[in-house]
């Protein structure tokens, strides 16, 4: 008999059918991913299984664990079967954890309130699991409260709470999406680690973790089941088109084609540029170039001042000390005081495309605005004639010009967003995570429009990632940051093949493999990310570094040619 | 759409009581002052057309009650606009502004908050005699804080928006940003606040004329009829029933219609 037996589960809220006629099951012990893109009822069927669908929610099939009927049991027998025999792991740990009551009396509660332990023992117990799940200094985290830890940190914790009660199943909805890569293999492991003998279900958009963690997996699309079986299987002989397309939209870090150098003159450059705020130092002294067509991508995971590297460069936010010379003229201040026809030159598109439109506005509103702005001079007509050019440039037809913003789906509104910083035809367009909120099928597409414009308009492409699997499909050359400072700068094929600095190579590293024979590697880096508030004397990356020696400490590289490469490291791979 | 629904049947409702307000004493045969003291306190009847009574100095009821809803609309839509204006004004400039200057704006509000309302409404009736307009000042020098409040939190919000970024990148003025991207986005929640400020408004004002401060005779207002009515209650219940039912229908009506506004603009924030 199986653990859990899932037989035409299908979850309806009102009209909408979110989940239907989805069979699952799960033997003792086993791993399994459930894979599909947004809105495909991964969650909703995770959910179910739990018994904590909102009440609205009109659910029929059957679900058994362990041979008893879960649904519309009563409260209380799931009560007593969430305590000791199903528990989750959710994808932002701060909100299930109470921000009231230190990490000790949490995990401790679940212990006392199912009679799990005694009182004496509960403590001793607690602290044995914080420990387990790999905290540092267990007894200080006991008595700390969440927001005293570090994202990584409250997710381990959140495994403590999950597997202390030692359930026969763990749910874990994206249990990773929110932290950095290199935490996220701290935790994939750790997953694998210490569940023992507990049955896991991962809910994941990631088929990498899938490939590198679940020993069976199912693919969802729209409330369907497509295919499920052996993970090997599925990904050596993919049955159904849906898990092609899937497939085919989950680029690898390890191969592939990655895009030639570009050598062209360059048309804007950055010099030792520092950013700060208050009293965070968020990038200190990096300087690079962007050559006219080039693509440079520059990649890091939070904290490592990107964002802010780029923003300080368009004039959003004041730059501390530094210069951007544009077509060989300096750019100074911030963007009021730019001179209009540089601003037109150098555009953005941000990470969520839903805030980055007006919600008053309609879509030709939105995209005619910076015409109006500069070239007043235009007849309404002709305007209309350059937007709907550039809607259709990016895929988007002429339907989609009276559509307000919500009215639209998160590809389609990057697509506005990236139409709009077009329109004007600028020479440097600045991506700032434009592509992490987006499915991957849809992320494909949006990528490819970028890829024709350069093509066929010489446009040079800032693109800001801690993806480095889509990097290397895109970009020419590759910056690496950590901690404000640039650590490595190469072309994409050099960088890709042979990274010289210690972080380049972990941050490869940890990048989840979507391929099942590929063994993942053990997470390469301990600890996290430091506050940039402070950040460690010398080599701001010598606390993590593994090939860190006591001149780390001390003395801060300066950035040198290493065959091919420019890389601040003292002790760089060669 | 029960949203939509609300809307139009409180809305419907206020409309067709002020439309009563003004067309009533038009068509009565009889005005709000003329004393009749062969007929005092009569009950409501068609016959001699004193539709809701005479009160205890035989003066038509019904002229009056119309009177007095006038009065108490004019009272809270005009205290209303008044507190929209200044508040708006001035929450939207510092959140705008930010910085010292919003520091500065925001304590002189937090100063006025301190002052004790009541007390400081027998001042300016001491000070400056009973005035209709006083009522005015007094009612919007405290509605326009809590506007002022609420714009400003909504507009420092709006400044850190992605939306307002890429306007600024796209060379836009600062003028232009306010009024086309900021100031379109503060209409819902400013709206809705209207909308509840209105029976506060006309609470505040019926507390007053409750207590005597308010509207002076033989002028009326809902809250000054609701309380001559209590003192002839045991002889003349409808003097009493019929202001206080329209008073708590009118307060109804603009709280479920704030209501309404609000999950309307919600509904067309998502999807």
């Amino acid at each position: 008999m199986s653990l859990l037996d899932v037989q035409g589960l299908t979850i309806r809220y009102g009209e909408e059918t979110v989940v239907d006629g989805v069979d699952l099951f799960i033997e003792r012990g086993e791993s399994v991913g459930l894979v599909g893109e947004s809105g495909s009822g991964k969650s909703q069927s995770a959910l179910a299984v739990l018994g904590l669908l909102p009440p609205q929610a009109d659910v029929s099939g059957s679900i058994e664990f362990d041979g008893q009927q879960i649904l519309g049991a009563d409260e209380h027998v799931l009560d007593t079967l969430r305590a000791r025999r199903i528990s989750m792991v959710f994808q932002d740990p701060m909100q299930a954890l109470n921000p009231y009551l230190r990490i000790g009396a949490q995990l401790r509660q679940i212990l006392l309130r199912h009679g799990l332990a005694e009182k004496a023992e509960a403590g001793a117990q607690v602290l044995e699991m914080l420990g387990k799940v790999g905290l540092p200094d267990p007894e200080r985290q006991y008595r700390a409260y969440p927001h005293e830890l570090s994202g990584g940190m409250r997710q381990r914790v959140m495994l403590a709470s999950a597997l202390i009660a030692e359930p026969d199943l763990l749910i874990a909805d994206e249990p990773t999406t929110a932290l950095d890569v290199t935490v996220q293999a701290q935790i994939l492991d750790l997953l694998e680690d210490v569940r023992d003998n507990t049955a896991l279900l991962l809910i994941t958009h990631d088929l990498g973790v899938v490939a590198g963690h679940c020993e069976h997996m199912i693919v969802l699309d729209r409330g369907r089941l497509v295919e499920q079986g052996q993970t090997t299987s599925v990904f050596a002989a993919p049955a159904h088109t849906h898990t092609r397309t899937l497939l085919a939209a989950a680029p690898r870090v390890d191969k592939g084609e990655v895009p030639a150098a570009v050598k062209s003159s360059k048309i804007l450059s950055v010099g030792e540029a520092s950013v700060d705020y208050r009293d965070v130092r968020a990038v200190r002294d990096v300087s690079f170039s962007v050559g006219k067509g080039e693509t440079v991508a520059i990649v890091g995971e939070s904290g490592s001042g990107k964002s802010s590297l780029v923003r300080a460069m368009l004039g959003l936010v004041p730059m501390s000390s530094g210069r951007v010379v544009y077509a060989g003229e300096n750019l100074d201040g911030v963007v009021e005081e730019r001179a209009k026809s540089h601003c037109r030159d150098l555009q953005l598109v941000f990470q969520d495309p839903i805030s980055a439109l007006n919600p008053q506005m309609r879509v030709q509103t939105i995209v005619e605005e910076p015409l109006r702005v500069h070239e007043p001079q235009l007849s309404g007509p002709e305007r209309r004639e350059r937007v709907t050019t550039i809607l259709e440039r990016v895929g988007l037809s002429e339907k989609y010009l009276r559509r307000f913003p919500h009215q639209l789906s998160g590809g389609q509104a990057q697509r506005v967003a990236i139409a709009r910083a077009l329109v004007l035809e600028p020479r440097v367009l600045v991506c700032d995570e434009a592509v992490a909120a987006l499915d991957g099928s849809v992320r494909e597409q949006v990528l490819d429009v970028l890829r024709d414009v350069q093509a066929d308009t010489g446009l040079s492409i800032i693109f800001i990632s801690h993806d480095l699997a889509v990097v290397r499909s895109i970009s020419h050359r590759v910056l690496v940051m950590y901690l404000g400072k640039l650590v490595e700068a190469a072309d994409s094929g050099t960088l890709f093949a042979a990274p010289r600095h210690p972080y380049t190579r972990a941050l490869l590293d940890s990048v989840p493999i979507p391929d099942p024979v590929v063994v993942p590697r053990r997470a390469p880096l301990r600890g996290e990310v430091p506050s940039p508030a402070n950040p460690p004397p010398g080599c701001v990356f010598h606390p993590r570094c593994p090939q860190a020696t006591a001149k780390c400490g001390d003395k801060a590289p300066v950035m040198r040619d290493v065959s091919g490469s420019r890389v601040a490291c003292h002790h760089p791979n060669s | 759409m029960s949203g939509n629904r609300t809307i139009r049947v409180t809305g419907g409702i206020l409309l067709a009581v002020a439309v009563l307000a003004l067309v009533g004493p038009w068509v009565s045969p009889h005005d709000y002052a003329t004393t009749n003291l062969d007929r005092i306190l009569a009950s409501p009847s068609l016959g001699d057309l004193h539709f809701f009574g005479t009160d205890d100095l035989g003066r038509d009821l019904f002229v009056r009650t119309m009177l007095g809803i006038r009065v108490t609309l004019l009272v809270a839509i005009v205290a209303s606009l008044v507190s929209l204006v200044i508040g708006v004004a001035y929450g939207a400039i510092a959140g705008f502004v930010g910085g010292r200057i919003d520091a500065a704006m925001m304590r002189f509000v937090d100063t006025l908050y301190a002052l004790p309302f009541i007390f400081f409404v027998i001042l300016l009736m001491v000070a400056f005699e009973r005035n209709f307009f006083l009522i005015f000042v007094a009612i919007g020098a405290i509605n326009w804080l809590d506007m002022a409040r609420i714009v400003r939190g909504q507009t420092l919000s709006l400044r850190e928006q992605a939306f307002v970024e890429a306007a600024r990148l796209t060379g836009l003025s600062m003028p232009r940003i306010v009024f086309r991207h900021i100031a379109p986005n503060l209409i819902g929640i400013v709206v809705v606040y209207v909308t509840l400020t209105i029976p506060q408004a006309i609470l505040v004002e019926s507390f007053l004329s409750f207590l005597g401060l308010g509207v002076q005779e033989p002028q009326t207002s809902l809250g000054a009829l609701v309380d001559a009515g209590v003192k002839q209650m045991e002889r003349a219940s409808w003097a009493l029933l019929v202001p206080a039912t329209l008073l708590a229908l009118v307060l109804m009506c603009f709280n479920f219609l704030g209501d309404g506004l609000r999950d309307f603009f919600d509904a067309r924030h998502s999807s």
